[in-house]
Order: structure tokens, then sequence, then C-alpha cells
């Protein structure tokens, strides 16, 4: 059935009246303001806000402490993270395998699902940040498994002020996604939201209710932190 | 023929409706608005998308070929199907294989066209809408009335009352936050135990073998991140060339459909779980569904009705939309999109009074953000219509006006007739009728402009 | 409209009434011919003008519109400007006359006509840069723009330009000022509970601004919303604006 549905489709459009060329557009519109590296942090910040997020600062160095004093603060009691990613190294190498809460992701989602649906939180690295929308980009892999960000009703997200860019477009372009795209590649912008009620806006349907964002100044003239 | 007509008038009767539905559109016009107040950005961005769209249809073939092979290479299994029957086959026998009897779904139009629940719970699958608007939909067993907001036609009321009967151990509450939390409550569980997830795709990207979902949710994530199988199913024209080429197009859609600069989720899923990957479904299809598209695009006229991009501010902006609401037109897709699409789609036959139903205004034109022509088109499917139509009436009567108008002398003898007894046609007589209902009968002049212009020493060649 | 060049003013005109203005509102008509040769125009009524061919057009019939729209094309044989008294008909020859005649041998008849129609209002505004001494008594007035004028025409401020330059005209603005007001033509009577919805509104937000008349500049819409009005009993009136402009300033 697929073969024959495939033939026929394509035989369709192969045979019907080809539409004139177009030639490709102008993306001018698309590159935005490119700023400097503290107003795409402000930017950032204020978008992402603006979309009920949480943003704080500290240091690239410093942030392991920065956190592990705000989990109670937060009420998070388990906060789940890839043990290979940056993160979870630094974590791990800052305050040690067995730190209260901290809930390295075992295994394979089937193997640790039932912890993580358990979890209060999960931590996730990220590939950088878009100022003009406040968006967050998350790149999956075996460091960073897909559903951290997702199932546990708080996410924390790291953010190196310099991998933040002007707009989506130039994430893109400037940083090569074509040549290879991960698994799952997501922006996020914001807690999991709904407006389906009478467009009431609501946080927390089925992802997380809380994203907190913690910003690396890991480029001079980024916000230093505390 | 549809019963729109009939519909309209039951719709227009319910003053609960017709209030649900002005305070939706004007929230969702204002939205739009406030996204799109720099002309000059608004007409810029609209022209790209527009050429990103025009561009990807007039290579539709290749670029439909090339997202198989990229699919492939990533190991996401492509099936193509030419009607929704086939489609739903195609889902069917995946779960089959798969074991599946439980499906999660995020919202999709399209699954909507192959009217896919119903299929699979003929078939003894379970299937569960998880967008909340989709799962108050569900509930409530009936049809999405809008493409972006399925129960916009819904308050809060209606939706409490129906929790309260359908989900158990649901208290009745009118608070949105609260019908959230218990929608939420209802389904996580059901995701991590799903044997499937199917979603749609808001676009497909040829060159890399990608498929972007944009929600504000997290149940598109959470369909295709935790079930063993993501099923994704779209229209052969989502296809875009690049990468690029979704930038400004997700841009249009999330700022035109419910004034967000994007979403909160903008997923991009290039392959299933690979080797060392700890999380992800462990298959991905991706079903092509045609149902009437390649014959669509195989018509110049027509064609651009495939530019949409599913926004929905047609809908928001429609005048006749906003007082009767989606259900009225007895189809998949509601307002201007819907009257253009499903007639193309679906046949005359069920849809054939849905192109007649547009004042042609434009107001749809005004903001589609990939310019769909969408009054142009409906005159097209008119002209369309006539043609299947015999002799009659109505085409006499046409007929009558053509050879009236044709004829400069003839036109000048009857207006000069009707200005005289023209007054004397009675408010029963066909059309009068209708427009007496609630308006007054228009007054035949006694002199014509060509005698006042005469009289009045103009030159009158 | 924005965007679109205008010539210089003129020494004639053709004028092209329409087919309703000719049957129900002529006076509306010879208004806008009155305000035209004021200005210090020629202005030439073709004899042979009967409708541009809309009607048939919206409703599919292409053979019977071109039969009708071709009759029209012979009338206007000297290259001037030709001025309608609605958008709506100059949004059909502007807009559509070009892509109905591609492809017959009318079509650089029908292109050359559509690059010389000028709706009334945009004329005065633009062309002859008109500016009129209001001789009339206070007044308040709402404006109802038609959907065609505003978006085949883009004909949306001229009009209000015009209504805003008379001293004693009280200009006050619908609340849902581009939103059609049901007419459409045949939509009016082939969806009446739809377009009785439509109307019912309009006259609504016309009757919340305390408008004692409504000026517009389409007769279709104006048959429309002044009939619902009547019906009403509702003591606004309506007014094209050609016939309420040269009522207001005929000395």
């Amino acid at each position: 059935m697929s073969e024959s549905a495939r033939d026929a489709i394509l035989g369709r459009l192969d045979a019907g009246a080809r539409p004139p060329e177009v030639p490709d557009g102008d993306f001018q519109v698309m590159a935005g303001r490119p700023g400097t590296v503290s107003e795409r942090i402000e930017r950032f910040r204020t978008a992402i806000e603006a979309a009920n997020a949480e943003v704080h600062a500290t240091t690239p160095a410093g942030w392991p402490a920065f956190l592990m004093a705000r989990l109670n603060e937060w009420g998070i009691d388990r906060i789940a993270f890839g043990r290979e990613s940056w993160a979870g190294r630094q974590l791990i190498g800052d305050r040690g395998e067995a730190a209260n809460g901290l809930v390295p992701f075992e295994g394979a989602i089937e193997d640790f699902k039932e912890t993580l649906f358990a979890c209060d939180a999960g931590l996730t690295t990220t590939r950088g940040a878009i100022a003009e929308t406040g968006s967050l980009i998350l790149w999956s892999g075996p460091d960073e498994p897909r559903a951290l960000s997702l199932v546990p009703p708080v996410h924390v997200a790291l953010v190196r002020t310099g991998s933040i860019h002007a707009t989506l477009h130039e994430a893109m372009t400037a940083d090569r996604w074509r040549d290879g795209l991960p698994t799952n590649a997501v922006l996020v912008s914001g807690p999991s939201k709904t407006a389906d009620i009478e467009q009431t806006l609501v946080y927390g349907v089925h992802g997380p209710r809380r994203l907190v964002v913690i910003l690396l100044a890991d480029v001079p003239g980024g916000d230093d932190g505390p | 023929m549809g019963d729109f007509g009939k519909n309209a008038e039951a719709a227009l009767a319910s003053a609960k409706l017709r209030g649900n539905l002005r305070r939706a559109m004007d929230g969702l016009m204002a939205k739009r608005g406030a996204q799109f107040a720099d002309a000059d950005e608004w007409s810029r961005l609209r022209a790209l998308g527009t050429n990103v769209r025009r561009r990807s249809l007039a290579r539709l073939p290749e670029l439909l070929r090339k997202l198989e092979e990229t699919c492939t290479a990533n190991a996401i299994q492509v099936h193509w199907a030419e009607t929704p029957a086939e489609a739903n086959q195609v889902v069917l026998d995946i779960l089959r294989r798969n074991g599946a009897e439980t499906v999660v779904k995020g919202k999709s139009m399209v699954s909507e066209e192959m009217h896919l629940n119903g299929y699979l719970e003929e078939n003894g699958v379970e299937i569960l809408e998880t967008d909340l608007g989709e799962y108050v939909i569900q509930l409530a067993g009936e049809t999405p009335s809008h493409i972006i907001m399925p129960c916009i036609h819904k308050n809060r009321d209606e939706i409490a009352k129906l929790f309260e009967d359908k989900i158990e151990g649901a208290a009745y509450t009118e608070d949105p936050a609260e019908l959230t939390e218990i929608a939420r409550k209802a389904l996580r569980r059901r995701f991590a135990e799903a044997g499937a997830g199917v979603t749609g795709v808001n676009f497909a990207v040829a060159e890399t073998g990608t498929l972007c979902l944009v929600e504000n949710e997290g149940n598109g994530r959470m369909s295709t991140t935790l079930p063993p199988v993501h099923i994704a199913v779209m229209g052969i024209e989502k296809v875009v060339e690049s990468l690029e080429d979704v930038a400004p197009l997700l841009s249009l859609l999330t700022r035109s459909a419910t004034g967000q600069g994007i979403t909160t989720y903008v997923n991009m899923i290039s392959s299933p779980r690979r080797a060392d990957d700890r999380d992800g479904p462990r298959e991905v299809h991706l079903i092509l569904l045609d149902n009437g598209r390649s014959s669509i695009h195989a018509d110049a006229d027509l064609r651009p009705t495939l530019q949409c991009i599913r926004c929905g501010a047609c809908m928001n902006h429609c005048p006749v939309y906003s007082r009767v609401g989606g259900h009225a037109y007895s189809s998949v897709y509601p307002g201007p999109i819907g009257k253009i699409l499903m007639p193309q789609i679906s046949g005359f036959a069920c849809y054939g009074d849905l192109p007649g139903a547009s004042s042609l205004c434009g107001a749809c034109v005004d903001v589609c953000p990939v310019k769909v022509p969408i009054t142009d088109i409906l005159v097209q499917l008119r002209a369309r219509l006539e043609k299947t139509k015999g002799l009659s009436l109505g085409s006499v009567a046409w007929t009558g006006w053509k050879i009236m108008h044709a004829s400069p002398g003839l036109y000048r003898l009857v207006t000069r007739v009707l200005g005289l007894v023209g007054g004397l046609i009675p408010r029963c007589a066909p059309l009068l009728r209708a427009w007496t209902r609630v308006r007054a009968k228009p007054r035949f002049a006694p002199k014509s402009l060509h005698r006042l212009a005469r009289e009045g020493g103009f030159d009158h060649e | 409209m924005a965007g679109r060049t205008y010539p210089a003013k003129p020494e004639a005109v053709y004028f092209f009434g329409t087919c309703l203005v000719d049957l129900f509102y002529p006076q509306a008509g010879l208004s806008g011919m009155k305000l035209l040769r004021r200005e210090g125009l020629r202005v030439v009524f073709p004899k042979g003008q009967t409708c541009c061919g809309q009607p048939a057009y919206n409703n599919g019939r292409f053979a019977d519109a071109r039969a009708v729209a071709r009759q029209q094309l012979r009338l206007f044989p000297k290259p001037i400007p030709v001025v309608l008294p609605s958008g709506s008909c100059a949004g059909m020859m502007r807009k559509h006359y070009p892509d109905l005649f591609a492809g017959t041998p009318d079509e650089a008849a029908a292109r050359d006509i559509s690059e010389r129609v000028f709706e009334l209002s945009e004329f005065l505004v633009h062309v002859l840069k008109a500016d009129f001494t209001d001789l009339g008594a206070p007044v308040k007035v709402a404006w109802h723009g038609s959907c065609h004028s505003q978006r085949e025409m883009g004909v949306r401020e001229e009009p209000k330009t015009l209504l805003r330059g008379l001293a004693n005209v009280e200009l006050v603005e619908l609340e849902r000022e581009r939103e059609c007001c049901g007419f459409g033509g045949t939509f009016s009577v082939k969806e009446p509970a739809v377009s009785a919805a439509m109307v019912a509104d309009k006259t609504a937000d016309i009757g919340n601004t305390g408008a004692e008349t409504v000026v517009s500049g389409d007769c279709g819409c104006l048959m429309n919303i002044t009939g619902a009005l009547e019906k009403q009993q509702s003591p606004v009136c309506g007014r094209h604006i050609a016939e309420f402009l040269w009522e207001r300033t005929d000395g």
C-alpha cells in the first residue's frame, strides 16, 4: 500500500504543471538587532521573565554552591541531572557523589522513570539561548536526556552568557545546526502553560510549572552575578 | 451540501456562544495586533514567509523525496498515504506491531482529517487527547471548533461541569488553574504508560530530516519523549526546504495564532533514540498524507491554498466565524481556511455551501501571514461549483442579468421601468424576503442617474 | 492609498456611476459629479454604462461577468481618470479586471482602465486636493468604510480626512470600524441569518456612538445599514459621502 501510495502521490505531483521557480527570499529581516553581550543578556532576561521564568546570575565556577544553597528555598528535595554532562561532572566534583538531594540519571528511561517522576526538579545545560524570544536551546544526548527538562515540576537550566544569540535564525546559522542536529533539539521559552480555558493563562500543565534559569557569566560584558 | 445556513442560525440563537466567541476573538485579535505593531517588520517578514511557502510548493515533489531520504537516513520510518483510510491503517499496523493498546495524542488537525480517534477506538485502541483543549473536547464527545483553541466555544462553567461529571474524583471548580491541575493529574501517568504517542507536524525540514512541533503545554513533548513509539502525521504540503526556512514561519505562526513571540516549546525531532541515548522513542514514524493535496497542487488557481501554515488568524478575524463558531461549518477546518480547504479535500457534495458563506470582506486576507488569497480562491471555487450545476432558476436569472447589463439600451429601458413600478415588487418576492427579514425594502429612485446626468447638463457620450 | 502614485489634476474625468447608484441612489452619483465639476473638471458620463460586473464575478459567473464588463471597457477611450462613487466597484475594475480578461484580446484595455480607476474620495483628496467650506449645521456623524474600499482600493483615511475637514461636522469612530457590515452582495440573501447578525452589530455600534448620520462611500453597505436602521425605527439616517459633502458645501 505504502509503495503504491508513494508512487501515486509523487506521480500526480510530477505530472502536474510545474509551478514557476521561486527565487530565495530576503532573510535580512530575520537578523534582528545583534547588540553587545550585555544587551543580549538583558533582552534574553526580559523576554524569558515575561514568560514567567526566574532568572539568576552567578559565575561558571560558583554555580554548584549557588544552586545547592537555594534548593531548600526553592522547595527542591531531589534534583535529577545527567551524570556525564559538563554540569553533572562539575556538580559531583564540587559537591561529591553522595550530596543530599542529587539524583543522577541512571540507565535508560525505562529503569529511571519512577525515580524521575518522584523528583522535584531536573537540571540541564543548554546549547545556548535566544535573546529576541527569551528561549533556551536544549540539545539532547546521552548526557542530557530529554525527560530531565520535561517530567519534574521544576526545570533548572544553566546558560552561559556567551552563548546567547540575538535571534533563532542567527543561532541556527552561526552554530551550523544543519550539520548535526541531535535526536531532539528543543527551544524552551518559559514554564509549561495553557490558555485553553477562556484564554486565562495558567502555568504548569504537562511540563514543568517553574523554570529557573541560572546565567553563568563566562564572557566579559555580562552580568557578574551576585 | 452541508447545513451551514441552518447550523449558523442555531448558533446565532445562543447568546452564550456568541458571548464566548466574541470575547475570545477580541482577545486574540488584540494580541496578534500587538505582535505586528511594526508595519515594516510585518510586511518584510510576511513577504519572506510567503516566499518560503511558495518556494516549498514550487519544489514539492523534490522536497518530499529529499525528506524521505533524510528521514530514512535518520532512522525515521516514512509512510505514504493517499487517503485518511490508508493513513489510519498505517497507524493501526504500527500500533499492532508494537503491541500498543493505549495512545497519547498531541493536538493534530491532520489526525482530525483522518478521524483517527474513532477509527482506533473501533479497533480496540484507547486514544487519549492530551492537549487541554482537545482533552475537554474528547470528554465532551465533540469535535474541535477552532484549529488552535479547540474548546474556544466553551466557557469555564461548562468545563467545570464536564470535569465534575467525567473525571473520577474531580470536585466542581470554575477556577482555570484548578481545572488545569485536575487535567494534569488525570493525564500525567498516562504519558508514562502509553504504548505510543501520536502528533502532528508543523514543519518538516527536507535538508535535515527534522520534524518541528510547536506547543505550550508540554503534552507534545511528553507524547514524543516517553512512549516507546512516536507516530507523526502530516499533510504533504508541510515540508520546507531548509532549517533556515523554519525561522520566519515559526515567528509568523506563533505571533499570528496566539500573539506569542514564540510558543513555550519548539520541538525539533530528528531521529528515534540512538544507541547511547537514555530516552526518547525507539521508533519514530512519519506518515505523509495526501488527501487531495496533490490534486490541489496541480491546479495553479487553487495551489496557494497549500501555503497555509494553520495559524487560525483567518478565523479569529472573520466576522462570520466570530459569530457562528466552528461547529456551524460541520467540517474539520472551520472559518475562512476551512471554506476553501474543505470543498477541495472533501468535495462539493459535502461542502459546496461553504464557499458561498462569505461576504468576501477580506479581513482574513489582511492578516494571513503567508498571503493565501482566500477571497480569490473562494470566488474561484464558486466558479467551479457553478460549472457543476445544470440549468436552474439561478442560471436563467444570471443569464437574464447578463443580457440586460451587456445591452445599454435594454438596461436603460429596464431601469426606467423599475424606477416607475419597482416599488410594487412584493416583500415576499425571491431574495427580497430574505432581505426584508431585518431590513426595510430598498426604494427604486424615480429618476435614474443616467437621467439626472443628462438633465444636469453633463456630457453624456 | 499609500503607495499609489496619483496623477496631476486633469481637465476632464469619466464618471462611472455604478448600477446600485443608478437605481437606488442617483443623488449620490449626481452629487459626486457636481463636486468634481465644481473643482473645475469636465465630467463625462458615458451613456453606455451599466454595471461593473461584480455581482456575477463574486458569484463565480466569470463568463457573465466578462460579458458585462466588456461592455464597460469600451466606454473610456480617452486617457483620463475614471472616477467611481464606490470603493467596491472601483476595486472590481482595478483589482479584478486584469485577471478577468487575462489571455483575452481585451487584456490590454482592462489593464489600461485598471490603472486609471479611482474611488471618489481618494480622487478628491489626492488628485484634486479638495478643501471644502462647510455651510451646514453642526452634526455628529459616524463613518463606515466598505471592505473593498479599504482592502482592494486601500482607501481608509481619505473619506475621514474629508469629513474632518468640515468645520461643523464631528466625526465619531465606530468601535469596530473595519468590520464588515454583512452586505457582501448576494451573501446578504444567501446567508440571511449571519448577514442579519452582522448588520445588527453594525447598527448597534453606530447607535452607541450617538451619531445622527452614518456616512459611507458604498451604496451596498448603505442600503444594508440604512435598511436595518429603518426597520429598527432608528432615528439615525444614512448618506453617501458624495451627497453628504455636496449638501453641506453647496452654496
